[in-house]
Formats: C-alpha cells, structure tokens, sequence
C-alpha cells in the first residue's frame, strides 16, 4: 500500500486565506479532505490510498472495544465525583482514534502514550485498574511498560515523543521487525519536544509513528492557536509523509495507522498520523469547558459521534444482533464493576514507599532520611502508648535526644 | 465593566480601607493594576486568556485588555519564556504564567541560558523586566508534576530574582513591585493557599520586594519560612504559645537577595533556628541560610541551625503527600530538637 503525503492522496487545500495572524488563520469548513471509510451516518466508503476488508467478527470487535473503553472511561469519571480518584482526563469522544490505532498495533510494537490513552492501553491488555492508580493518587505511574509494550503516562507534554523516538532508533539498531507509536495531542504538537522527536525520527530513519490526535482543544485553547497549517502538514518539513484521517472513523483510523507501522517497520522511516477528532468531554475532572467553547460545535461533533456510526452499520447490515447488544452490555456491566470495585479496593500505599526505588543502586542520603522517617514515625506510637493516651500526634520530643 | 473589584478597589484606596480577598483574587488585582497602569505590561501563557488561568489568576483580563495584552499562547513553555525575552528587548514587560511548577523546566533553559545573563552580556545596556509567576507546591491532591518546589533551582542562578507570597496583602504587592523590577523575576505563588483569604491594604506604602518581615515576634526560637509554609510555622507558634514556648516566625518572602539581616536579628534574639520549607532539604534554601546564619552568628547560637523540609526523594503520589510535606508535627518536632540542645 503507498502512503501518500497528504490527506486523501491529494495535494494540500490551496488558497487557504492567509492573514499576519496565526489565530483565527483557519475557518472551519476549509478543513482538507480526511481519509475515511465508515461515514458518520455509517456508510461504508472507499477510499483510493487505504482499504480495510473486516470480517464480520472484526468489525464487532472493535465495536466491543469501544463500548467497553466508553463504559470504563464513564465509570472513572463517577469515580471522581464520588472522590476515589483524585482526577481523570475523559477519552470520551476519541474511542475510535485510539481504537482503531491500538489493534493496528502487534504485540512487538511498543507504545508510547500521554495521558488520555485509555483505550489503546485497552488493545494492549494494560488492566483498566493499573491505568487508575495514578489518578487516585496511589503511585505515579505503577505499571511495568515491559510487559504490554506500553509505556507509562506522561504528563509532560510532549516529552514521550522523544522517548519514543529513542526508542525506535533502538528498534533498528536491532533489527527488530516493530515499530512504535508515539501518541500526542494538538497541544503537544507546539512543544519543542515534538519537533525534535521529528528531527531526530527523520534523520535516523527511525521506525517511530507519530499519532497525533487533533482533539481541537489543547485545555481551553482551540487548536489554531497552536498552528495555522494542519498539523498532519508538518510532517513534510521534516522529510517524512504525514496524512489526515477521520478520527472518528475506527476503520479508517486502523486502516491509516496499519499502513503507517507498515511503512516504518519495512525500515522506510517515521510518518505522522493525525486523528481529526472531538474532546466531548472536559480536559479533565477539574475542567470547566463552558467557560470558553460552545455547546453547538459539540453538538456538531456528537452527530459524528464513532460508536453510533459503527452501530449503525453493524445493524444496517445484519452483523450484529440483540444477544450481541445484550451480552455487551452485560460486559460493560461487569466491567464498572470490576473497576468500581477493584479502585475502592486500591489499598494506599504505606509512608514509608516514599522512600523506595528512587535510585536502582541505592543511595547513602535516601537510606539516611528512611531511618530518620521511620524513628520519627514510631515517635508517635511511643507517645500514643504513654501515659498522655490523648491520640494527639504532638509529642514526639522525647524520642530525639540531643546529639541526634 | 460594572461593578468589579477594581472599583471596590479604588473606594478603598480613596477611603483608606482595606479589603478582604483571597491570594488568588489579590494576585488577579494586582495584574489588573499593572494592566491599567503600564501599557507596556503583557501577560502570556498557556489558557491564560478566555479561561483566566488554570487557577483563574488571570480571570476577566482577556474580556477587559483583549488578546494582543493578554496572550493565549501556543502549549510551550521554551517558546513563551524566549518570546517574552524578546519582547522585553523591545520594551515590553512581560508576566509569563507557567501553568504548574513542573512545567517550568522545558522554559528552564531560557530562563538560564539566556534571561539571567542577557542583563550582564550587554554589559547593563539591556534589561529584562520579565515576571515568571509559577504556582507551586503541593497539599492540592494533584498527580504528579503538579505540586513541586524548585525554588532553589531558580535562586541558585545568578540574575534571576526569585520571591514568593505567604499572603494575600504580599500578594497583591510584591506582584506589582516584580513587575516594576527591571530584573528577571521568578515569582512563587504558594497554590494550596491560594483560597486563603486576607486583607489587603491598597492605600499602605508596601513592604520592599525583597524584605524580610518578623510575621509572629517571639522570644525562644525562630522560625524561617516562605510561601505556603509560613501559615504552618505561625500555627507551630501558637501550638507552642500553649505550651508556654515564644516561637518567632520571620516570613522571608524573597529567596534571591535573601533579606540576612532581619533572620539573624532575630537570631541573635533567640538564639535558636529552624528553617522550613516543603522543598526537599538537601541543597534547599534551608542549607544557604543556616550557613549564613552560622556564619554571622556562630556566638549567638544555642543550638545547631536545623530544616525542615522534603526529602531526597520525588514528590509523591497524592495519598502520600499528608506524609510528605512537613506539617506542624515536623515542625514542632524539629522545635522540640532545637530546644533540647
Ligand atoms: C510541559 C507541560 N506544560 C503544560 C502542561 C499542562 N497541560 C496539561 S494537558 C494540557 C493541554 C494538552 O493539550 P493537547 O496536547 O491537545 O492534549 P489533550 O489534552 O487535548 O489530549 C496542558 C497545557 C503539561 N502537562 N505539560
Ligand atoms: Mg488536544
């Protein structure tokens, strides 16, 4: 399969109007053509660069994905409110980009996320409840990237790409037949970092795949404010293709994204994959998006909403039945569950994991400040045992002689 | 504008009063001021425009200054500190907001490299009155990034400024008088304490930026603290007031100058010195003050200058903070150290 430069295998929109200002360069409706496959109505489309032909079970198993990555994602954020988690950035709106993206993906290859990824870490078996322990507030990442080949969250912004592209480069020292995908969001694709993961991915070839999902909002700033081309265009300054695709197209983001790992692991270098999308929800938990976009452009984006289109078809077709809606909603069930469950059951980890593994060889002054932690600690439960017994904490004194 | 709280302001300046506001709301007037008073002065930074900041420090500047005053900047932070270098060498003033303190470094090489030193390389002939204001530390639930203390990254670069709020009446000030400054000043707002309300004296002339003050007098003990740790040490001395202890708390208030003179008055009063702050203590500021301190007043010392502070270890997760960050327990353990000597 060749792998075009631009969306739709056409040139870039000419004529787009260029005013001295960045913001505000770009109109809607003047967006170019996306690479898509399933329409927002859900018809099925060909297009003349990518084809996908799913066979039935595919197609319903990328429908369970998403339900379920819905559902999950639904869940976590009630789980905030109800104060078991501290925070949870909501991938609802984005099911199909990371879907679609994720089962592209083959075991070997190696994932590089930000924050939001929940459901590709779904298509790589990341269990749900390890992706939770961060937003509750119970480690700071918690999960061995090793053993799903999906690294940790990153909040940095933009840092991961760097990683990533590290990462390939060992991928071809190696000869290894993988790549890696290295996720990013409009926001991110402003940062410093971004363009020197692309520098270095361009210079030594490196099988990375940049998956940039344009949710339109980096927090409160729309996504003009970070670039007046289409972020997919950037890709052709660096000397690698970069393409457009329908975010909310599962099929055409699987489509896309497999003919880019495609394309980086037969050693022809790095390609930028931008998912057109919609942030349907908050940034996160502690976001307030009415205070700076309007409930019409969500409207507008709800119609093209990526679980509906595929229902659609899937139903307009015969593929997929009652019992199949049924028994997938008993998953989904299952599934809160499990997650409710399983975070009310996060036990907090003890004081003294403050002070583990923060070096692989050891270090003098951390073993100096454990010790030191822990007398302090057992301080208390002197006092609490001694004659006082008020419980208060406040009489630690006599446990530190002088000379300490 | 209708009735705003520049007007409430105002009446109280022509009257005299003071008002009662939170650090954030003081912080917010203090950059509405410096708005109206200076068209030079600008304000950049990621959704500091529409959204008024993730803090809504910014809150209303956007609606009333427009965007060309009141920038909504593309997501890096590199970017937002080098432009405002530039803008300040065509004489603008810069307020640069970084979002969360750990989101300062990937600016950290234009604020070293090039914002500390242009002053100098120019051989005076530049000046770079430029404000980064960072929300930092934790005691806010945050995951990580989001609640670190690196104050002593900043103070440790010569050219740099660095200061930082307890309250909302230093608040509203010393963020002017960072503004007027025409060096580079790296601003610390204390963010859990945000909320805090307090009252600030619109018509009294302002302490200097870089003044220590005495924020509790006392007679055995002082206490050094800055930022959102000062609440906590003038809440050990009044723990310790009922146990018949005269704890004295000097606010610093500036980490680069550091205002000596005040800390070993009062010193050399009592005799005695805990330093506290929630960054971790190994190379802290606590560690530039007791050997300051040690140094002018060796004779006077009745006990070795003890820190409190973070340890040698990465922030920690949330539910671990309460454990992390000194809280009065620590300090008044470290009290108790110091008067046992
Ligand atoms: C270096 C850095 N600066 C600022 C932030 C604060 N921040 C968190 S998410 C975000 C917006 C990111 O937007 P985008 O890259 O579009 O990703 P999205 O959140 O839309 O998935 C910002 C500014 C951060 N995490 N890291
Ligand atoms: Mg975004």
């Amino acid at each position: 399969m060749s792998v075009k430069s631009t969306a739709a295998g056409g040139p870039p929109a000419k004529g787009r109007g260029r005013t001295t200002r960045a913001a505000g360069a770009k109109r809607r409706g003047e967006e170019p053509e996306l690479v898509q496959l399933l329409t927002p109505q859900g018809e099925r489309v060909e297009h003349s660069g990518y084809s996908l032909d799913p066979t039935p079970d595919e197609l319903r198993g990328l429908y369970r994905d998403m339900v379920l990555t819905r559902r999950f994602d639904a869940e976590a954020i009630t789980l905030q409110r109800q104060g078991e988690l501290g925070l949870w950035a909501s991938l609802l709106g984005q099911e199909a980009a990371q879907i679609g993206s994720g089962r592209a993906t083959r075991p070997a290859d190696y994932i590089f996320p930000t924050y939001r990824e929940h459901g590709v870490a779904w298509t790589r078996d990341v269990d749900p409840l390890n992706l939770l322990g961060m937003f509750r507030g119970v480690n700071n990442g918690g999960w061995d990237p090793a053993e799903n080949h999906f690294h940790l969250y990153t909040i940095v912004i933009g840092s991961q790409t760097l990683h990533g592209t590290g990462y390939a480069m060992g991928l071809a020292k190696d000869g290894a037949d993988a790549a890696v995908i290295a996720y990013f969001g409009d926001g991110a694709s402003s940062q410093g970092d971004v363009a020197e993961a692309f520098t270095f991915a361009a210079v030594y070839n490196a099988p990375v795949v940049f998956f940039c999902q344009n949710n339109q909002w980096a927090i409160s700033e729309p996504t003009e404010k970070q670039s007046r081309v289409p972020i997919y265009q950037r890709a052709a300054g660096f000397g690698f293709p970069g393409v457009r695709v329908d975010g909310n197209d599962v099929l055409a983001v699987l489509a896309v994204t497999r003919a880019a790992l495609e394309h980086a692991r037969s050693g022809q270098g790095p390609m930028l994959v931008e998912a057109f999308t919609y942030r349907m929800g908050a940034h996160t938990t502690t976001d307030d998006p009415t205070r700076y976009r309007s409930d019409e452009e969500r409207e507008e984006w709800a119609s093209k909403d990526p679980i509906a289109r595929l229902r659609t078809y899937l139903d307009k077709e015969g593929l997929a039945d009652e019992d199949f809606h049924a028994e997938l909603a008993a998953e989904s069930d299952a599934l809160a569950k499990r997650v409710r469950d399983g975070v009310r059951a996060m036990p907090d980890p003890g004081p003294m994991a403050m002070f583990d593994h923060v070096y692989a060889d050891g270090h003098a002054l951390v073993d100096e400040e454990r010790a030191q932690f822990a007398a302090y600690q057992a301080s208390f439960a002197d006092s609490a045992d001694s004659a006082e017994g008020s419980g208060a904490s406040r009489t630690p004194a006599a446990a530190h002689g002088k000379g300490h | 504008m209708t009735q705003t709280a520049t007007q409430a302001t105002q009446a109280a300046r022509s009257s005299g009063a003071t008002t009662s506001m939170p650090i954030a709301k003081a912080l917010n007037e203090s950059l509405r001021k410096a708005l109206e008073n200076d068209p030079k002065v600008l304000i950049m930074g990621e959704d500091v425009g529409r959204l008024g900041g993730v803090f809504r420090i910014t809150d209303g500047l956007y609606k009333d200054f427009g965007e060309d005053r009141v920038i909504d900047t593309p997501l890096a932070e590199s970017g937002i500190v080098g432009t405002a270098v530039g803008l300040a060498l065509r004489g603008y003033r810069p307020v640069v907001e970084i979002q969360f303190d750990g989101f300062v470094f990937p600016a950290y090489d234009q604020i070293v490299t090039q914002l500390a030193k242009m002053h100098a390389r120019a051989l005076g002939k530049v000046r770079m009155p430029v404000v980064v204001r960072i929300p930092y530390g934790g005691g806010i639930g945050a995951v990580e990034h989001h609640s670190e203390s690196p104050e002593a990254l900043f103070a440790h670069v010569a050219g740099l400024k660095v200061v930082s709020p307890s309250n909302a009446n230093d608040a509203y000030w010393m963020l002017q008088q960072a503004i007027e400054c025409d060096d580079p000043v790296i601003f610390f707002e204390p963010k859990r304490r945000y909320w805090d309300k307090g009252e600030v004296a619109v018509d009294a002339v302002p302490t200097g930026l870089h003044q220590a003050v005495v924020a509790q007098p006392g007679t055995d003990l002082t206490l050094v603290a800055y930022g959102p740790m000062v609440k906590v040490c003038l809440e050990a001395a009044a723990a310790a007031a009922n146990e018949g202890r005269s704890l004295e708390v000097v606010d610093l208030r500036s980490l680069s100058p550091i205002d000596f003179d005040t800390v070993q008055a009062s010193v050399e009063k009592t005799g005695r010195l805990v330093v506290v702050h929630e960054a971790p203590v190994f190379y802290g500021a606590g560690a530039e003050i007791a050997a300051r301190i040690t140094e002018r007043s060796f004779y006077h010392l009745e006990a070795p200058v003890l820190r409190v502070g973070g340890f040698h270890s990465p922030y920690p997760p949330a539910r671990l903070e309460e454990e992390y960050l000194p809280g009065l327990d620590r300090v008044l353990d470290a009290v108790d150290r110091s008067l046992a000597f």
